[in-house]
């Protein structure tokens, strides 16, 4: 993608967001949700987020260990993490440090 | 009306144990900036402009991907749609203010912020509104722009093989595990999760699109089955 192209992304990114935020606060009285778009809205987070999650940590990078990716253990121990602690920077320091391990042993092994 | 200290102060207080989140999840979005090749201006404008953590992170991954512009705002949309929940919300709360305050406060509004003020103005009708949710709102702003801005110029240092863009879906299913609260929202994930990997392959990344669709419906209908835990204040917990 251009940089022209990344910039006017970026105030169209913005402008979608201000819009969202702003809508009834700015408008007040003139918008009103229907029941069943509130409640589907509480679904949004779910399954955006793991729409975008699964294909990512799929992905195959090119290192394999035994013909395994090996971002997929590291992917299944952060989810284990994710799940317990909730904790970001857990879930990161799992995901990573299992990744770079791999990634190191992977390079001896061949 | 005049400018309350105590409320700001307030605010302030209630958001800081929030600030020790915000600093690495904003480091983290500088860092996957750069490692998807924006530059350290682009990665600081975006954090400007858009001022959403969990939005900017997906459009930095679909960036990545080579994913096009229409997708890109798509999912800037969906996954920001949130904060129109929040609006309604707050909108009464904030009707007695100026609209130009109201447009500006708007800018500002993340999930702490939103969660910080309805319960508190619930609890004290007569906190000062405006004051208080600046109070909340302002630090995160100032923080979040540091802590991408510094992520933004270390990713820059970093070399390729430390694969930092793998940050991104780890920190997706950081914010994804609290998210999951009931079984509508696990079939939600689920199928989104799983469509989404099955249609990985459409054009333009549309699989991610019709993926979230599906997953929102399925979750809403999974409601007949299922019923979901209480209400929240939607206090996402991160940004």
């Amino acid at each position: 993608m251009s940089t022209t192209l990344v910039w006017i992304l970026f105030i169209l990114m913005g402008l979608i967001t201000v819009a969202l935020r702003g809508s009834f606060i700015v408008l007040q009285d003139r918008l009103s949700l229907p029941p069943l778009i509130r409640r589907a809205l509480t679904y949004v987070p779910q399954a955006v987020l793991a729409a975008i999650v699964a294909p990512a940590l799929f992905s195959s990078s090119d290192v394999t260990l035994i013909g395994f990716d090996v971002r997929l253990p590291a992917a299944a121990l952060a989810l284990v993490v994710a799940t317990r602690t909730k904790n970001v920077l857990a879930t990161l320091g799992v995901g990573m440090g299992v990744l770079w391990i791999l990634t190191a042993v992977a390079q001896r092994v061949s | 009306m005049a400018f309350s200290r105590r409320a700001y102060l307030a605010g302030f207080r209630d958001v800081s144990p929030m600030f020790l989140g915000i600093v690495p999840f904003g480091m983290i979005t500088g860092v996957s900036a750069v490692s998807v090749g924006l530059s350290p201006t682009e990665a600081i404008g975006m954090s400007i402009l858009v001022f959403a953590g969990a939005s900017q992170l997906a459009a930095i991954a679909l960036l990545g991907q080579g994913a096009g512009v229409l997708v890109i705002l798509l999912t800037t949309f969906m996954v920001n749609l949130r904060m129109a929940m929040y609006s309604a919300s707050l909108a009464p709360l904030l009707a007695p203010i100026r609209a130009p305050m109201r447009a500006f406060l708007a800018y500002l509004m993340t999930d702490q912020a939103y969660g910080f003020s309805i319960l508190t103005f619930r609890r004290d009708p007569t906190m000062p509104r405006r004051d208080y949710y600046l109070g909340v709102a302002t630090p995160l702003w100032i923080l979040w722009q540091f802590a991408t801005a510094a992520g933004a110029f270390i990713g820059a240092q970093v070399p390729p093989s430390w694969q930092l863009e793998f940050a991104i879906p780890l920190t997706f299913l950081a914010l994804l595990a609290p998210a999951i609260r009931d079984r509508p929202g696990l079939v939600a994930a689920l199928l989104g999760g799983g469509l989404s990997l099955a249609l990985v392959n459409l054009p333009y990344n549309l699989g991610l699109v019709l993926a979230s669709l599906i997953g929102i419906s399925a979750g809403t209908l999974a409601e007949r089955i299922w019923p979901p835990a209480s209400p929240t204040t939607g206090e996402e917990g991160a940004k």
